[in-house]
Parts: C-alpha cells; structure tokens; sequence
C-alpha cells in the first residue's frame, strides 16, 4: 500500500516535470490521432469497428503462431547447442510433417479471410445513400460538391487552416506555437449529418490523391479523369479528420480532409447557413471594378491558391516553379496571362474549373501591380475572363 | 546434397597459361566471375551508403514536426532516390554480386557462361547509378514522385525524370544479362554428377530468381517508356484527357513491382538455408519442399500483384482474388520458416556472425511476413494503405530480410573471398547493434501507421513526434553501424587477420569449401565430380 502511495506521489511528480517541459504540450487531437497512439484510431463506423476486431483478430493469431514457432526455436537455441554438448541427430526429411505444415497453415489463411469478405463486401457497397458528395482532389486541395440529398448545390473548396508561421521552413522557425490539430485542420470542413450513408464519388483534377478519414475506415484514390465511390455512416457526433495519402507532390503533406459531423437539426441549419453565405458570394461577372477592389481581392486568391509555388514574394521556385515577379507574362499582353491562368502549362494547373472569373481577373490584377511589377495593361476586368473562357 | 567428393588430381601448373591482370585494366576488361562478384559488392556496398545518407536526411527532417531542414518538394525528391537507389543500385545487384562468386564456386564451374556480357552487366550499373545521382543537379532536382513513379505525377516532374528513367532502363538491361547468364552457368555447367535436386539452394533460388527478373523486368521497362513518350511525344498511355488511364501504369508496374519483391528476397531465403544448416551441424531439412516452395512462391507472385492497389477502387470480386491469392503466399513462406526451425531442431548449434544473422533474419523476416500477412486483408489494407505501416513492413522483409542476409552471406563466405577471417568480436558487435537500432527504427512504425500517418510527409501532425523522434534517433545509430561495419570490419578482414582454412566452418558443406581460400583467380578448371 505505502509502495503504491509511492508510486502514485512519483508518477504525480514526474507527470508535473513532464507538463513543465514544452516537447509535452502536444495533447491529442480531437478526432485524429491520440499522441502516442499505438493502435487504430477509435472506430465511429460499423466498417471501421469491423476493421478494428479483424485486425484484433489477425493480431492474436498471428502472435499466437509466432510465440509457437520461435518457442520452438529459442527452446533449440537454447538445449541444442554445442556449448551445452548437443549432438546433431541426423534427419532431414519427413513428407507427412511438411504436408502437416502447408495444409494447417493453409486452413488457417484462409480462416482469416473469410470474415474479411464479408466486411469487403460491406465496404462496396455505396447503394441508398442519402447524401453524395463529390471529392476532388487538387494540387493540393480538396473540392466538395454536394450532388444529391439534402444540400445539393453547396460547393466549396477545402484548403489547410494551419498558418505557414507554425510550421517555418528550413532555416526560418515558426513564429506561432503549433495549434492542437497542426497540419489536422481546414477553412472549410465537410459537414454530414450524424447516421446518415454518405456516398462520396472521387475524382481528381491533376494526379492522384486520396481521401481518407482513418475513423470512418475510408480511403478511396481520386484519379484524374475517372470517377470512383465509397461511403461512410458516422454513428457519433464530433469532428474527424485525415491527411492526403497519395503522394502527389510538394504539398502533399499539406491538404487535410476534416469531416464534421452534426445532428440532423445542425445539418439542416448549416445547410441553410451555407446557401445563403453562397448567395451572397456570388459574384456578378459583368460588375465593373476598380484597381484596388481587384487587388484586394486578388491578394486573397494568390494566398490560397498561388503561394506554394509561387511563393509570397513572387520569385517563385527557381528551377522549378517560375517567379511572377518580373515575369515577362506577368507585364506583357494580359491576355497571354488569361490564358495560361485559364488553360495551365506544365506544372500549372488549369483553374478554369476551380476559380471563378472575378476570383481569376483578381488574381492577375494582383499580380500585374505587386511586388516590383508596374504592367502596362495593370487591370483585368471578370467580363475579360468570360471573353477569354469562350 | 549428402556427399561430394572432389577430385583435386590436377594442380596449378598451368595457372601460367592463363593471363592474370593487373591494375585498372583487371577491373574495366574484368571476365573473371570472382573479380565481377567483387566489383558488384562494392558497387552495392557505395549505394547503400548513399541510399543511407538520403534516408538520414529524411530520418532529420521528420525528428520534429514542422520543416526545419529540407523543403518539401526536395524531401520527396529523397524518399523517391532512397527507394530507387536502394532498390536497384543496393539490394539487387548485392545479390548479382553474390551470385558471380557463389554460384561457379558452388557447382563446380570455372566460370560463368558469358564472361564478357558478365562484364558488360556489370559496367552498365555505373553510369546508371551515375544518371540518378547526378539528376539531383539538373533543374527541378531528382525525380519526386515515389520510387513507384506513379502517373501522372511523373509526368509532372523535370529532366530528373528523365533521367531515372534512363537509369532503370539501363540497370534493368543489366539485370536481364545477368538472369541470361545465372541461368544458363546454372543449368549447363554443374560439375558432373550435380544434378538439379543435388544443387546448393543458394543456386536453386537464384535460378529462379533470374526467371523472374526476365520475366518481369521487360515489364517494368515498357511501363516506364510508355511515361517516357507521355511527357515528350504526346501519347496518353496514362493521361485521362487523352483517353489513357492512370491506374493502368500501377497495373503494369506493379506486374513487375511484385514479383520484384521476391526477385529481392528468394536470393536471400538461399543464403540462409546455406547458412543455417552449417552452423547447425545438421544437413537442411525438407530440401524437396524448401525447392517447391521457392517455385510456388515465385509463381503466385505473378497474381497477387493489385493488393497494391485495393485503395484505387476495383471491383468486390477483384479485391476478394487479389486477397486471398496474396495470403496464399504466406503458406510456402511459412514451410521455409518451419524448415529451418526444424533444421536447427536437435542440431548442435554454433552462433558465430553468420548464424547470429541468419538467426536474426529468420526472426526479424518472420515479424515482417506477419504484417504482409495483415496487410493482405483488403479492409484492414485500405485502412493501412500508404501509412507509415506500410513502411514499416516493407523495411523488415527488406533491411531485416535482404539485407541482413546479405551480411550473413558476407560473415560466412567472406573468408573465402578474402582469404583471412574477420574479427568474430566485431562482427556480434555489428550484428547486435544492427538488431537494436533496426527495430528502435521500424518498430514505432507499426504505430505511426495504425494511428494513421501517411508515408511521404515531410512534415506531419504533432501527436506522431514521440515515434517519429524514437525512429530517428534508431536510423543514425542503424547507419553508424554500417560504417562501422565497412571501417572494423570488413576492410580490416580484407588487409589481413587469422588465415582463413579452406573450410573454416566445421559443419559447412559444398564445393566453395573444397578449393583453397582464399579462391585462387582460377578455380575448377577441371569440373570436380560429385558423388
């Protein structure tokens, strides 16, 4: 008793010394991985907790054969040595052990799968949803577009939240203490309501990337050019997350999936909330704008869409991404830059799809009077875009 | 193989006869399969060393979150040169290496079949080795996207691209010569008497191996010309737009990427059922079945190889075949496992560095043959799928498997090539600190991946930074060791040291341990008859 008090008193003060030190800070993400975690994340989803007791399963079985095989052998390391006087008996076949040894394990393999089958099944099948959602996959961003159910229509784009000041670059340290969901959260989430089968079909703009929220037990590739689906039935409230996990290029680390999931009557609000906030978001294309509205606006574009390559300063990646700052193109003809904006060149994607031709008009303007750039032809006007788009 | 017997009736005598050169010329005009095997080893031996240094760089990079040493387009541009240099500049021709010294020696042969394509293989892993490098130089850098190269992310990347594809072209040029060569040494030259169910399984699993690598690695060079003709002559083979397929180029890749896995792991199953019976005084149970197994598990790793592919969305009755076709594998790896137990079983055991490291394999593998077990379970894959897990297992069948069996084939016939034996002392030194910092580094792994960390993240969530810290810290300790290896090691046991016997294992057995050591430049110039 008086030991456990001990125990107890030292655990309590190494605990204290451990809060006093800053590496500890770090506390379990809500909805993401728990520091330190040594096994999968809690399931929410029937197939997550279905992947949950197979690997469980497997797990046992599999440490089970391996305490029995290398029991036997450490027993032979151990007695059969020729330090301890062993001598070497001389055998060296037996056709019934050797069929022993294939079919056992063979029965056994294909006991394992079998309750993996059906969660297969399970896991294919996306019929009677009752919300799809379409995910795609951008450098290095994903898009949502709410197809069918309630809430079709809502359409957004989900970029990283973490400022770039906590993460720093090589040489530069963060200038911000990292946030409890570092690299874990989004501007925009997606939002479902709680036991409801979302289907999300998948598809990519530029390379491969893949969406998965580990909780849920989903991960699903979105390939350019071709669709794909899975669905997830979240049965608990909260807010969960995951990461990109196909490399798919320099930001890859950078695009994270978060998924909130609500009540019903939450859903229908943000639903509401949603379409509104999109209303008024919408632009008129044939608005007249000034200089200054263009370069406001543009600034904003150019920080969620255009920085990673481009970089805040304009000069770009050099031998990979080219510098804006004092580009040609940047101070020639503007409409060589609509349409390298539009259409994408190499490593450029296309943002045809992905930007809005106020958001594009406002971008180049942007950057036609940033930095040291004073272009000749310094505004685009979104009516521009519209002309160049056609 | 019970008994052989050799007939040493000739001498040296006509040694003169034959020219033995000298200088650089000994190495560039090289047709001696013992001099070829030599320069394949220390060819390897440079490239793990730079595959190293990259993942050191990457092992620094991830010591905490945030970037603080690299950016992120240059990290992925290191864990994509680990993978390829370590893949095709280290392990593979590691095991050529082997093959040049072992397999002559061991059957009785004077030489390999073609001693001047063996040469030309080899010289054809320098420049290629050369394109990787130096395409870190070349605009944009080295190649970003993965070692798998997956369209069209590859299609995205610079000149560096170009260049990796122009190296694997060339090692796998190489490869292929070298399989035309094992195969034909193999099954043309065996000393009188040698026949196939009498061969050491060094050879029977590079005989098998060397089919693989011919069929397979003309795959491999078709995927990549296909990416070569997307990015410069306007084909679509993998560009949506244009009508192609993405997922096509992970098919035909991993066509070739699976097999590829055996094709670096069969060679090392050989090395260890050499080793294991030696130092268990006691010849290697189920020879038949260890043959069997080999072969069978070489045919199905033609047919599992879409379990790579499970997250990219395929049909339910093509996810359940590649399923339960890939735990099918586990069956004949499992036999070879119950093997060599059973080999040591009631043996009388010695545990100097070759034992030691073939023990250590048999056990580290086993651990990896686990999680590949796991794996193959399509749900709990598409959960695991490009997690750090995933790494994890792959680098205990690779490092733990491959390369552990290679320094347990170096301690056991090292004595052979250099004539001297090594520092017993030294080389448990090397094989404990190996074991350690190996599962210090991989271990965490397991968890990083079950918690969900996806591989190829140069930076990533705080709550990873304890395991990722752990692994760090095991990777410097693990590379240390190496150097260690190369500096107290083996270059010690080639400038001199205990001479070694001719057979300097009591309970080894083979034609390698019936001519002096160490070799001599030309050896069985008479084919010894085997009993």
């Amino acid at each position: 008793m008086r030991q456990a008090k001990r125990l107890k008193s030292f655990m309590l003060g190494a605990s204290l010394l451990a809060a006093g030190m800053p590496a500890w800070a770090v506390v379990d993400s809500q909805g993401g991985p728990a520091v330190r975690e040594l096994n999968l994340q809690t399931p929410v989803t029937q197939i997550a907790e279905q992947i949950y007791s197979i690997h469980n399963l497997m797990l046992g079985i599999c440490l089970a054969i391996f305490i029995a095989v290398f029991g036997v052998m450490f027993y032979s390391i151990l007695k059969h040595r020729k330090s301890v006087g062993h001598k070497a008996a001389t055998f060296h076949e037996s056709t019934a052990v050797e069929i022993a040894w294939t079919v056992v394990p063979f029965i056994i393999v294909i006991a394992m799968a079998l309750p993996a089958t059906k969660t297969v099944v399970a896991m294919k099948d996306t019929s009677n949803s009752d919300i799809t959602i379409k995910v795609t996959g951008m450098q290095w961003k994903w898009g949502y577009d709410y197809l069918k159910g309630e809430g079709e229509g809502i359409s957004f784009v989900s970029t990283l939240a973490t400022p770039r000041t906590q993460v720093g670059s090589p040489g530069v340290a963060p200038t911000e203490p990292r946030s409890d969901n570092y690299l874990l959260e989004v501007d925009n989430q997606v939002v479902v309501p709680v036991n409801k089968k979302v289907r999300l079909i998948t598809t990519a703009n530029d390379v491969i990337h893949s969406w998965t929220i580990p909780a849920f037990g989903v991960k699903q590739d979105a390939i350019p050019g071709y669709v794909r689906d899975t669905w997830f039935k979240a049965e608990k409230i909260g807010v969960y997350r995951g990461q990109c996990v196909e490399l798919c290029g320099k930001e890859h680390a950078f695009m994270p999936i978060v998924v909130n999931v609500v009540s019903e009557d939450d859903y229908k609000k943000w639903v509401d909330g949603k379409k509104k906030e999109m209303a008024a978001k919408a632009d008129d294309p044939n608005k007249v704008w000034t200089v200054d509205e263009l370069k406001q606006r543009g600034e904003k574009v150019y920080a969620s869409n255009c920085v990673a390559c481009h970089q805040a300063s304009g000069k770009g990646v050099p031998g990979a991404f080219p510098a804006l700052d004092g580009s040609a193109i940047v101070a020639g003809d503007k409409a060589v830059q609509i349409h390298l904006v539009l259409n994408g060149k190499n490593a450029m994607p296309s943002w045809k799809s992905t930007l809005s031709d106020t958001e594009i008009a406002a971008v180049i303007t942007y950057t036609r009077n940033n930095w040291s750039n004073k272009s000749a032809e310094n505004i685009v006007q979104p009516a521009e875009v519209v002309a160049a788009r056609k | 193989m019970s008994s052989t017997t050799v007939d040493h009736a000739h001498d040296h005598s006509h040694d003169h006869a034959h020219d033995h050169p000298h200088g650089i010329g000994r190495w560039l005009f090289a047709t001696n399969h013992k001099d070829i095997g030599t320069l394949y080893l220390w060819f390897a031996f440079t490239m793990l060393l730079t595959g190293g240094v990259l993942a050191l760089i990457i092992r620094a990079e991830l010591f905490q979150p945030g970037l603080q040493l690299v950016q992120p387009e240059f990290f992925n541009q290191l864990t994509t040169m680990h993978g390829l240099i370590m893949v095709f500049g280290a392990i593979m021709p590691a095991f050529v290496g082997f093959a040049n010294w072992m397999i002559p020696l061991q059957i009785g042969a004077s030489d390999m079949a073609f001693a001047r394509m063996n040469n030309f293989s080899f010289w054809l892993m320098p420049p290629a080795a050369i394109l990787l490098v130096a395409s870190f130089w070349v605009p944009g850098g080295a190649t970003a996207a993965g070692w798998t190269l997956y369209a069209p992310l590859s299609t995205q990347m610079g000149p560096g691209m170009d260049m990796a594809i122009f190296a694997v072209h060339i090692m796998g040029a190489s490869s292929i010569m070298g399989s035309i060569n094992i195969i034909t040494t193999i099954l043309n030259m065996r000393a009188p008497g040698m026949t196939l169910m009498k061969m050491p399984m060094f050879c029977w699993t590079w005989l098998i191996t060397a089919y693989l690598l011919i069929a397979v690695m003309p795959v491999l060079a078709g995927a990549i010309t296909m990416t070569l003709t997307d990015r410069h002559f306007g084909t679509s083979f993998f560009n949506a737009a244009g009508g192609g397929d993405p997922v096509m180029y992970q098919h035909i890749f991993w066509f070739f990427g699976h097999p590829e896995v055996y094709i670096m792991i069969l060679p090392a199953f050989g090395i260890i059922s050499q080793i294991v019976p030696a130092f268990s005084r006691k010849p290697l149970f189920g020879y038949a079945s260890m043959v069997y197994a080999t072969a069978s598990i070489a045919i199905l790793s033609f047919i599992v190889w879409a379990h790579h592919m499970f997250t990219t969305g395929m049909p339910v009755t093509a996810q359940l075949f590649f399923m339960y076709a890939t735990m099918l594998i586990s069956v004949p790896t499992g036999v070879k496992v119950f093997n060599w137990v059973a080999t040591m079983w009631k043996g009388s055991l010695t545990f100097e560095t070759p034992m030691l490291f073939a023990v250590g394999f048999i056990f580290v593998f086993t651990m990896g043959g686990f999680t590949g077990l796991i794996l193959a379970v399509t749900p709990i894959d598409i959960q695991l799928q490009d997690t750090y897990y995933v790494v994890a297992h792959f680098h205990y069948v690779l490092v733990a498997g491959s390369l552990f069996a290679l320094f347990a084939g170096f301690y056991y016939w090292g004595p052979k090539w250099t004539g001297f034996m090594y520092n017993e002392f030294r080389g448990k030194v090397h094989f404990w600190a190996s074991l350690i910092f190996f599962n210090i580094t991989f271990f965490p792994m397991h968890f990083l991946g079950l918690a969900g960390m996806p591989r190829r993240y140069a930076d990533y969530p705080a709550q990873f930074t304890d395991f990722n810290q752990v692994a760090s810290f095991g990777a410097f300790g693990f590379g240390l060791t190496q150097v260690f290896f190369i500096l107290a090691v083996v270059i010690p046991s080639i400038r001199g040291g205990k001479p070694a016997e001719a057979k300097p294992w009591e309970g080894a057995e083979g034609l390698e341990w019936t001519v002096p050591s160490p070799a001599p430049f030309h050896t069985f110039e008479e084919p010894p008859v085997v009993k």
